[in-house]
This record gives C-alpha cells, structure tokens and sequence, in this order.
C-alpha cells in the first residue's frame, strides 16, 4: 500500500502548491512530502531487501500494473532521496532570485509533478506505462529547463525536448514491437492479463518468461529501437548532445534531479529488458551494452578535458557515469551487476551532492564559466570546500562512494578475463579524473586574476550573491546532508542496502 | 466474412496506408505551417481510417476505439490546444531557409521510404501477412519521415508535427501487429501527444517572446567550446 501512497504524495503536494499562501508554502509543502515519501520508500525498500514481496492491497486487476522488486525498489529509494536533498536545497537557492510568487509556485507544482513521473517508473510494471512515465518526465521538467527563460535556457530546453521525444518515439515503437513479438510467442494468439509474473502477460516478469518462444528477430529489433531511443534520454553518446545544454541551463536543484536521478531512472527502463534478452536464444544485448557505454565514457572523458562551464562539466560526468554503468552490465557477471548496482547509487548521491555545490558556487560567484572563477577557497571557504568535496567524489578518489563502485566494476571485469575492456574503461576513467581535477583545482586554489569581473555575465545581473557567512540554512543543510553518504558509502554499507544490492543485481541476470 | 469482402477492405487499406505515406512526404516537404499542420489533421483521420478498417476486418472492437480516440485527439484537439497555446503568428510564417531545399529533401525522403521496406522485411516474416505488409513498412516510413523532418524544418510548428508524426507512424503499425494493447494504454498515449503540443506550444510562445521569431533552428548559442554565454551579445 505504501507503494501507492509513495505515487500519490507529489501529486497531493502539486494541488496544495497550487493554493496561494505565503512563499514558503509550496516550498515547506514540497520538502515535506517529499520527505514523507523518503521515508515510506525507505520501508519499502526496507521490506523488500529482507525477500518479502511487497503487495498492494488492490483488487487483481491491478496487480498486473503495479511491481516493486529489488531493482524497483532501489530506484524508488534514490528517487525519494534526491527528491528530498533538491527539495530542501531548493528553498534557499529560489529564494535568491525575488521572483514572483505565481512564478515560484509554477516551479514547485512541476517540480512536484517530476517527481511523481520519475516515482512511477520503477513502480510500474507494464512496459508501455512505463513509457508514458518516461514521456511525463520529458514533459514535467522541459519548463523547469526553460525556468530562467533566457536565451540559452530556451534553448536547451528545445532540444531537450525535441531530441528526447524523437527517442521515445522509437521506444514506443520498440516497446509495441515488443508487445508483438509476445503476442506472436503465444501459440493460441489469444491474449489475456494472467498473474502478473507468468507468461503471456506484458509486463517486465511476464516477458522474461515469454522470452525463450518469441521470434528473435522481433526481440533484438525491439532492444535496439528501445536502446536507442531512451538512450537519447539517458546521455549515451552519440545522442547526448542536449545533455549538457539541459543540465548546465536548469537552475541547480533542478540539474541535480535531471542529472543524478532522471539518466538512472531512464537507464533502469533499458537495465530491465537485459533478462529478457538472456533468456532468449543467442541474444547480443551484452555486446552493445559494451560497445556503447564504452564510447559513451571515452567521449565524455575527452570532453571533460575542454570544458568552460562547470556545470557542463557535471553534465559531461553523468555522460561519463552512464557509459561506466552501462559497460558494467555490459560485462555480465554477477559481480560486475553489483558493482553497476553500486555505481547506480554513487552516482545518485555524488552527481546530486555536485550539483548543490555548483549551485553554492553559481550563488557565490554569479557566472557559470570556469575561467572567471579563481580563489574560491578564499572569497567563500564553504563553496570551495563543497566542490573540491564534490569534484574528488565523482571523479573517484578513494575514500568516497564512486572510488568504491568503480573499483568493484574493474576488478568484476578482470576476473571476467575482459581485458581490453577494463583497460580502456580504467584509462578513460583516470582521464576523467584528471579532467574535472584540473578545473576544480584550478577553481578553487587559482590565483585570483584582476581582470573583468563577472558581474556582466548573464546570471550575474538578477542574482544577489551570497558570501559565506549569508549563504541560506536550507542550503547548507542539503550540502551536509547529500554528503553523508557520499562520503559514508565510501567505506561502509549497511547490511539492508547490500542485501538490496544483491537483490537488484540478481534482477538483471535471468 | 466472405472473401470478396475481405478483398475489398484489403484494398481500401491500400489506398488509406498509400496515402498516409504521401502525407508523410507532404510533412517534410510543406513550407507554410498551416498546411504542415492540415496535412498532419489528414494523415492522422487516414489512420483513423485504416484502425476502423482493420477494425471491421477483424471485428475487433478495440480498433474502432483507436481510431475513435485518433479522430478525437489528433483531429479536434491538437489543432485546438495549438491555437490556445502557441502565437497565432506562427500559421502564417513561411519557412524560407529550410535546411535543405525540398527537392533533395524529398529525395533522400524516398531514401527513407525504401529503407523503411527493408527495415519492415525481417518483422513481415514473423508475423502473418494480409494488412500487415502494408501497415509495418508504411508505419516505420512514417516514423522514420517524422524524424527526417525533425532533423530539416526548424520553425517550431512544423517540429512539432514532426514528432507527432513520427507517433502516428508507430501506431499505424501497433493496429496491425499489436492489435490487443489495452485501450487504456492507447488512451495514456494519446494524452501524452496532447502533453507533447501544450508543452511545446508554451515553449514556442516563450521563444518567440525572446527572440522575436519562432524559428527554433536560429537558437545556437549551445555548443562546446566556441563562444561562451558571457562573451555573447543578445542575452539579457
């Protein structure tokens, strides 16, 4: 039940955000219950990491459309703890802007409105629901892209959504080939909504059981139109050409939920059909997975290297992170599932914690390009400690979350004997490492140079910065609380979470 | 059903899916917005039309709730919502530059027709024949136009319909190999297609407020290491 709940939380805070009280009404409506809905996502991930099944109390005929297994529950959890850091970070960082009341309320009812299409991807079980959801996620963020209403905003949120709808275009065709070539595997033709784990009924169990009868060729056109076209949302080169646009124009919170958690989200829709593909006969899922995320991690790490913005920087790193996650499966041992299960989640709480620091710093310093911010350290300790913080996570220093996964992804494909691949994955992976280093470095500890300062830049002008000591509460607090578990992750996990792991990563073997 | 019959509806099919393709090449090709916009109108009643088709055929009464919700949502309200909500200056603009002139546009569309037919090949083997080696390959040809048209036209408009074509391609094959997707689905769907048009036509409205003009294809500011946002004159 508190599955549905979970669902029915953001769409509850959208009607009230719609009710004209105070400012900070949408704002403490959006964090509490988003907060509410961490903490029933937690149970539910809770109950499901102990093997209990999570029912939902409705009648059968709902059953078939509602699903929660480890895999599900996993992504429900990130989602609901992104949700809630980006919610609290949020009320300080819309502040800063004296916008209009009505404006401000139209952020929180799409903000909210995100949210609850990101909650239904993993909860959903019927594949073409999903990709309504999938849609709605487009849909819901593409004002909050444009929120700033620049130039450039405008137009990354035009490409965001032309580019991102052409994929799923293809996924619907995907998906309907999919449903065709079920169809055709059942020998009476007949279909009808069975359980909702046994065959012949479409929905994520119903397939992988299906998949052994089903005509390959209908099966592989299916994967590749899927992977194509919500790979476009995902970021996989070479469709992720309006990811850094999206990701660099959206105000901060907003880029930390498009970045840290919609890609992931995304990413499991393609993650669940790879048992699908197992079962049936000499299928070559593994091998694109491969092919694909390594280009993915090879061209984001090179353009890391020439980067002027550092929120494109941030951006170009989920490139990078979604290439790393994606060979990991690619790889196909269970310990390489794991180790993508791990990376999924460090990349959650990383990619979110930068993010918010980005934004700390955007507040700090007015103007998003790398070359105008030098010194940092000095003219705000709490921007610059963030994002040194932030840049060693994501970029893999040990002792943090990311160092953890991608360590366990290598050394998962060492012992898978893929050689080649490890090699290049570990290569691409130091010239990331080196890339956003050396402009956070350069950031943070530079010599501050006297010339032009930024306050012509286009942020600059509506923008009151905030120096260290008057940088808001609520933003603070979400820095400290994204960075627990980055910095926790990194040499510990909790008992309940790695049974969810392992559980997550058994979904995507057959 | 009697053979003859089943003939005669085979044939009409013929005719609805051939001419849906001719929409299709009229969508990549049409300079005026509103006649972008009339074509997709009529492409999407030819769908309309063949769902009723295989609909009668099959006696199935989803299909005629397809094409019911195609005739509703994309005939009547779309045209209505795009009025609502993007500027009506946008009907009457004419698209001068495209990116290609149109006829290399339409010859590399009839690239993409052809290609669709040998895309559709592998799918027609495993499912069974009659409507279907209409449908699939004039489906994917849609879907594959709707993109082409996607990567040429760059007035706002006419992208939009771009895309909805591209859905209308997708579906022209889901009614003759998916037949049994639960209406509700198709329902969701289209909902989603009328997201997509109030979404976008805000968006228009909002891009022409700022630059004065609807053609999206002029906003190029984003890319990778060449002018940065600071340096750029124009912005606010």
């Amino acid at each position: 039940m508190s599955v549905l709940i979970v669902l029915l939380l953001p769409l509850i805070a959208t009607a009230l955000v719609c009710l004209p009280f105070k400012r900070s009404w949408a704002a403490g409506v959006t964090v509490v219950s988003s907060l509410a809905a961490l903490v029933l996502s937690a149970r539910v991930a809770w109950l499901v990491s102990e093997g209990n099944s999570v029912t939902v109390d409705l009648s059968a005929g709902w059953l078939k459309w509602i699903a929660v297994d480890g895999l599900s529950a996993l992504i429900l959890l990130l989602i609901a703890f992104v949700a809630t850091t980006a919610a609290i970070f949020s009320v300080g960082y819309m502040a800063h802007g004296n916008l209009k009341p009505a404006k401000l309320r139209l952020y929180y009812i799409n903000y909210n409105l995100f949210v609850f299409s990101m909650l239904a991807i993993p909860v959903l079980a019927e594949p073409t629901l999903v990709w309504i959801a999938v849609e709605l996620t487009t849909l819901c963020s593409a004002l909050l892209v444009s929120f700033e209403n620049t130039r450039e905003a405008l137009e990354a949120a035009w490409k965001y959504v032309v580019l991102s709808l052409m994929g799923a275009g293809m996924a619907l065709f995907g998906f309907l080939v999919l449903f065709a070539a079920m169809q055709a595997s059942l020998s009476t033709g007949a279909y009808t909504w069975v359980g909702s784990g046994s065959a012949g009924a479409y929905t994520w169990d119903g397939l992988v059981a299906t998949a052994p009868t089903m005509p390959p060729v209908l099966l592989q056109t299916a994967f590749l139109l899927i992977l194509i076209g919500l790979g476009t949302k995902v970021g996989l080169v070479p469709m992720h050409t309006w990811l850094p646009d999206a990701h660099s124009q959206a105000p901060s919170p907003v880029c930390a939920l498009l970045s840290g958690i919609e890609t992931t989200s995304i990413l499991y829709v393609i993650l669940r059909l790879f048992p699908v593909m197992q079962a049936a006969p000499n299928s070559h899922a593994e091998t694109w997975a491969l092919v694909l995320g390594l280009i993915s991690v090879g061209t984001a790490a090179f353009l890391l290297l020439q980067v002027k913005d550092y929120k494109r920087m941030f951006a170009f790193s989920t490139v990078e992170h979604m290439g790393i996650i994606l060979t990991a499966v690619g790889l196909g041992a269970s310990a390489a599932g794991y180790g993508a299960m791990q990376q999924i989640v460090s990349h959650c709480v990383t990619k979110s914690f930068c993010f918010f620091a980005a934004g700390t710093v955007l507040l700090t310093v007015g103007t998003r390009r790398i070359a105008s911010v030098r010194g940092l350290i000095r003219q705000s300790p709490i921007a610059g400690a963030a994002l040194v913080f932030g840049g060693l996570a994501i970029a893999g220093a040990p002792p943090m979350a990311v160092f953890l996964s991608e360590f366990s992804i290598l050394k998962a494909g060492l012992t898978q004997k893929e050689y080649v691949a490890t090699g290049l994955l570990a290569i691409f992976i130091v010239i990331a490492f080196f890339g956003i280093m050396l402009h956070v470095n350069r950031m943070v500890f530079g010599a501050p140079e006297n010339e032009a300062s930024p306050t012509n830049s286009e942020t600059g002008s509506t923008l009151q910065r905030f120096t260290a000591s008057t940088l808001p509460v609520s933003c603070r607090l979400a820095l400290i609380l994204a960075a627990v578990p980055v910095l926790v992750l990194g040499f510990y996990l909790p008992q309940p979470l790695h049974d969810l792991l392992t559980q997550a990563a058994g979904a995507l073997t057959k | 059903m009697s053979d003859s019959t089943n003939q005669l509806l085979n044939n009409l099919n013929a005719l609805v899916t051939g001419l849906f393709l001719l929409t299709s090449f009229g969508i990549v090709a049409m300079r005026q917005a509103r006649g972008v916009l009339h074509l997709f109108i009529a492409q999407s009643l030819l769908l309309a039309a063949s769902a009723a088709l295989l609909g009668l055929r099959y006696t199935s009464d989803h299909l005629y709730g397809v094409a019911l919700v195609n005739v509703i949502s994309k005939a009547i309200i779309v045209p209505w919502l795009l009025r609502k909500t993007a500027p009506s200056e946008v009907y009457t603009r004419r698209e001068v530059d495209q990116v290609l002139n149109i006829p290399t546009a339409l010859l590399i569309a009839l690239a993409f027709a052809i290609l669709a037919y040998f895309l559709g090949l592998p799918l027609l083997n495993s499912v069974a024949p009659e409507f279907r080696s209409l449908n699939v390959p004039i489906g994917i040809a849609g879907l594959l136009l709707g993109a082409f048209t996607l990567t040429v036209r760059r007035e706002a408009v006419p992208l939009l319909i771009g895309l909805l074509a591209m859905e209308n391609g997708a579906f022209l094959c889901d009614i003759a190999i998916a037949r049994n997707l639960p209406l509700l689905v198709e329902l969701a769907i289209a909902t989603d297609g009328l997201i997509i048009v109030f979404i976008m036509g805000v968006l228009t409205r909002a891009v022409q407020k700022q630059i004065g003009a609807t053609a999206v294809g002029e906003l190029d500011s984003l890319k990778e290491a060449t002018v940065e946002p600071a340096e750029k004159e124009g912005t606010k």
